[in-house]
């Protein structure tokens, strides 16, 4: 496999003050593709994800950015390739949304380049493409769970890195924004990006993803294109659910179906007897 | 085929016997750490009784305590030293009590009336009555106490909103602005004031000597409604622990109880700045402590506080007249010494809400 | 149009600087509103003088008697009086910033409590005066500070920890005032109690150097880094991701805080309340989110010297220390602070 990773994690331990969630983790993003991290609660994921954005600190092991320790570059420079959407961001009183999002912009400024022509397109572009454009003038503590949502991302859009890292973006959107959002990834993939993703959601997962990395406590268990990597051993193994693995019947990729494990079956079956008899 | 329904539910039936077993020893358990806080209480009193610049033998005090002989040693152990640890008693039990309650009241583990500016309220209540409208003993301006410790508290509660929840740490903080402001106003108004700036700073400073035993005498029904108030505060203080909606949901009534509760801390903190001034940090420690010994009962975190907030006091008050002898450092300045390390302490552990 | 206010980007040469136009209009009527009341405070007091001479004298063209009195009485206060008001706006507009909280302020903090220690142990325990009380005001405070951030440096600090710790501080600090105070002579407490409530009279060209140079010093420095502050407002989380060195930013802007906070403390004394109150009127006025640094800037200096004047004119033939009014203005503020909130939260 040539290594064409631009984003790599090398021998990785990550703990928050003593609780070490992962140990000599390694993992390798895959330049251009649509990366999507799956795991259950507490697997690690985020961490994982915070760690390859530099904002969490390895205990031990580095993250590699183009064959250098991320580390060692100046922080703007970092920012200026890889941007993240985090979960559950602060949410600031009083900014405006077309402020917050041009705040986004921060890492191409500086003190006497402070709004370029740049900046003002990557701006509209942002807020055209998830849609936020109309709530330009609304303050961001007023918004819906949703639109909040969706001003974050364009936040990190306005970023314009070739490298976007997300944080389970579908949280707070009904379904069809959710589907709308992993859409707009897609689109934001096909240019040319690399995207990372953190889902909870097992069939948008294998639904988008050109390659998914299972986590379970703390370990990679399978790296791949989701036809090769989701099986039902897998999902048993990782978060110990039986299942059928099928085809979607839309998109043909691999569908998770949980089993019944309730006794509904015979619940239903003894009310189908009742009513037939 | 379906499978029997019955059985299950009757396997998953807790045995009846073990439950009650473990309660008993367990209630066993905090009658015997009771029993040791009274020994150690009474220890204080004795320690607080015979020393000091002039250390009394307890054989003397025992004496002396029931037969006023006129020697030197019943002098002061009947004008110095028991009033002094009468008022310990008092002021200690108060300032415990209250800070379990304020913590219970506003479920934040760094709540104390020193803290969130309940003291420095009574305070200014008495500088108002003393220095503008001439009241001059403790009955008369224990109610103006009260009714500063009143209205702070319920500043603070609701100064500590900021509109959004409430966290320990933002409530503190309104604590703190409010008894600077408090603070700032009274010295402004009494550096005019020769007479009441120098009564004002020995009364500051937070100290058991120095007062008049009347004023004690005065205050202590107030206390002692106060600590009864909130000893009976017991069961719904636990049912408020849970959370507003949890509790009415217990059939308690969180509103009522709160009523109740910044009554109680009137009562407690008013006539204890009134008799001693304002003293940090006990109010702070000892529930503390009593949770960590006994648990999350809030009738025996009450009743270890009523034990445990006289002996920090009176021990605070033997230090102080221990670490610089022959002088004394006020019981005050020994509370916030001990006291403010403690409580940077617990901040350290804390792990901080966002803002 | 942004429900913010009109920005004008002034575009050249690849450069562009972005101006929040109604901050700088504010800013600018508020230091023009400062010096008017400087100058009024020029020609009033014991001996008023008209205004039209006070500018001759300033202007080089007066006469001896004027020019001293101008000179010599007032001129010195009322520029310490512009300045503390100046240096305290701008410490506790970054206070407040650091901190996310309008409540973070230098006052609470433990700064002005630590400035007050050193001030009071030069005063009651070394037995000085004038300057050395100055310098151990700045001596309690950085060392105060250190401190602090020691005590909240836990894996990186965090702004609230910051506070808590200076609580903390504070509490045990404000022990040791008060069993100063209570321990000294009558007139040595009394002495230094005044000192303690903050005062601009009796200052002179020594404390005009003092506090100007911090400002010349620090105003730069935290306008430098002032531009992170809106970043590190999302959080950490945020402004890593932007970009912002969180650390060492934090750290030069706290400096710069605590030096802005130090200079004011040593010309004038602990004068409460205006590092909290000036920039979220500041904010207010300017209707954005969070102050800018030189609108809160300007504002203290505003503040402190409407508080100057209400100080010498309230009381006729009584000239109180405006350490006094700004403890009045404190209250008010908290108040109004607390029937807001109220009103959010009913």
């Amino acid at each position: 496999m040539t290594d064409d990773a631009r984003l790599k994690a090398d021998s990785l331990t990550l703990a928050y003050d003593r609780r070490v969630v992962a140990e000599k983790l390694d993992v390798r993003i895959t330049d251009g593709s649509f990366t999507v991290i799956v795991g259950p609660n507490a697997c690690g994921k985020s961490t994982l994800l915070r760690a390859l954005a530099r904002v969490l600190k390895p205990q031990a092991g580095a993250v590699y950015l183009d064959g250098n320790a991320i580390a060692s570059y100046p922080s703007k420079h970092v920012a200026k390739q890889l941007g993240m959407l985090p979960q559950s961001p602060v949410v600031p009183g009083g900014v405006v949304v077309e402020e917050l999002v041009a705040r986004g912009r921060f890492a191409h400024q500086r003190l006497l380049r402070q709004w370029s022509p740049e900046d003002e397109t990557a701006v509209a572009e942002a807020m055209r493409l998830t849609e936020v454009a109309d709530l330009a003038d609304r303050f961001v503590d007023e918004l819906s769970g949703g639109q909040r949502q969706r001003v974050w991302l364009a936040m990190a859009l306005a970023q314009q890195t070739p490298i976007l890292l997300l944080d389970e973006p579908t949280t707070f959107l009904d379904l069809a924004h959710q589907f709308e959002v992993l859409d707009l990834c897609a689109e934001l993939h096909e240019e040319g990006r690399t995207v990372v993703a953190v889902l909870h959601d097992l069939n948008h997962a294998c639904r988008y993803a050109t390659e998914l990395i299972v986590m379970r406590a703390g370990e990679v268990l399978a790296q791949g294109a989701p036809a090769e990597v989701m099986t039902a051993d897998l999902v048993e193994q990782v978060f110990s659910m039986p299942c059928r693995v099928i085809d979607d019947p839309e998109t043909g990729t691999p569908m998770v179906v949980p089993a019944d494990r309730h006794r509904r079956r015979g619940a239903r079956m003894a009310a189908a007897g009742r009513a037939s008899s | 085929m379906t499978q029997g329904t019955g059985a299950p539910l009757a396997q998953r039936t807790a045995t009846p016997d073990r439950p009650a077993r473990r309660s008993s020893v367990r209630s066993g358990r905090q009658w015997t750490g009771l029993a040791i806080g009274v020994a150690l209480l009474l220890a204080a009193v004795a320690l607080s009784v015979a020393i000091g610049s002039r250390t009394v033998g307890l054989a003397t005090v025992w004496r002396v305590l029931w037969q006023e002989d006129g020697s030197p040693e019943s002098v002061i152990v009947h004008q110095l030293r028991l009033p002094r640890t009468l008022l310990g008693i008092g002021v200690g039990a108060a300032l415990g009590l209250a800070g379990t309650v304020m913590q219970a009241l506003t479920r934040n583990p760094l709540a104390e009336p020193g803290l969130l500016g309940v003291n420095l309220g009574a305070a200014t209540g008495v500088v108002v009555a003393v220095a503008f409208l001439g009241v001059s003993t403790a009955t008369g301006y224990v109610w103006f106490a009260f009714a500063g410790a009143a209205l702070t508290s319920a500043a603070v509660f609701a100064l500590g909103g900021s509109g959004r929840a409430p966290t320990p740490e933002r409530q503190v903080l309104a604590g703190v602005s409010l008894s600077a402001v408090l603070g700032a106003l009274i010295w402004a108004v009494l550096v005019t004031r020769r007479g009441a700036f120098d009564r004002y700073r020995h009364w500051d400073v937070g100290s058991l000597s120095d007062r008049e035993t009347a004023t004690i005498l005065q205050v202590m029904p107030f206390l002692l409604a106060g600590i009864l108030l909130a000893l009976a505060l017991g069961r719904q203080l636990n049912a408020l622990s849970m959370g507003d909606e949890s509790a009415t949901s217990l059939g308690a009534h969180p509103g009522r109880i709160r009523v109740l509760g910044i009554l109680t801390v009137t009562l407690l903190c008013g006539g204890a700045t009134a008799a001693s001034g304002p003293i940090w940090f006990l109010g702070l420690a000892v529930p503390y402590i009593a949770r960590v010994v006994t648990g999350s009962d809030h009738r025996w975190i009450l009743a270890y506080s009523l034990v445990l907030g006289p002996t920090l006091l009176l021990g605070a008050d033997v230090l102080g007249r221990v670490l610089v002898a022959p002088a004394e450092l006020p019981v005050g300045v020994v509370t916030a010494f001990l006291g403010a390390p403690l409580f940077i302490a617990l901040c350290r552990r804390r792990r901080l809400s966002v803002l | 149009m942004s429900g913010q206010g009109t920005r004008v980007v002034l575009r050249g040469g690849g450069l562009s600087i972005r101006v929040h136009l109604r901050a700088l209009a504010v800013g600018a009527a508020l230091l023009l509103a400062a010096l008017a009341i400087a100058l009024v405070n020029l020609s009033s007091g014991d001996f008023p003088v008209p205004v039209a001479d006070v500018l001759r004298s300033l202007a080089g063209r007066g006469d001896a008697g004027t020019d001293f009195i101008v000179y010599q009485l007032r001129l010195p206060r009322v520029l310490v009086t512009v300045g503390v008001g100046a240096a305290l706006g701008a410490s506790g507009a970054i206070f407040q910033g650091l901190t996310r909280n309008p409540l973070g302020s230098p006052d609470f903090v433990g700064l002005t409590v630590g400035a007050a220690t050193g001030a009071l142990v030069v005063m009651l325990i070394l037995g000085g005066g004038g300057i050395q009380v100055s310098a151990g005001a700045i001596i309690g405070c950085l060392i105060t500070a250190a401190a602090i951030y020691l005590l909240a440096f836990r894996r990186g600090t965090q702004p609230f920890r910051l506070i808590l710790m200076g609580i903390g501080v504070s509490a045990l600090l404000e022990a040791a005032n008060s069993y100063l105070i209570y321990r000294s002579h009558l007139d040595e407490a009394l002495a230094a109690q005044v000192w303690l409530i903050g005062s601009v009279n009796g200052r002179g060209w020594t404390e005009v150097v003092i506090v100007g140079g911090t400002l010349a010093v620090l105003l730069p420095v935290a306008l430098h880094y002032g531009r992170h502050l809106t970043m590190l407002s999302l959080g950490d989380e945020i402004a890593v991701l932007h970009g912002v060195p969180v650390e060492r930013s934090r750290a030069v802007l706290a400096l710069a805080a605590v030096g802005l906070s130090a200079g004011a403390t040593a010309a004038a004394g602990p004068i409460a309340f205006v590092a909290l109150a000036a920039p979220p009127l500041a904010a207010r006025l300017t209707r954005s989110p969070q102050a800018g640094i030189l609108p809160a800037a300007a504002m203290g200096a505003a503040l402190l010297a409407a508080g100057d004047w209400a100080a010498q004119h309230t009381l006729p033939g009584n000239d109180i220390p405006v350490g006094v009014v700004t403890a009045a203005l404190g209250g008010v503020y908290l108040t109004w602070l607390l029937f807001r909130e109220r009103g959010n939260r009913g």
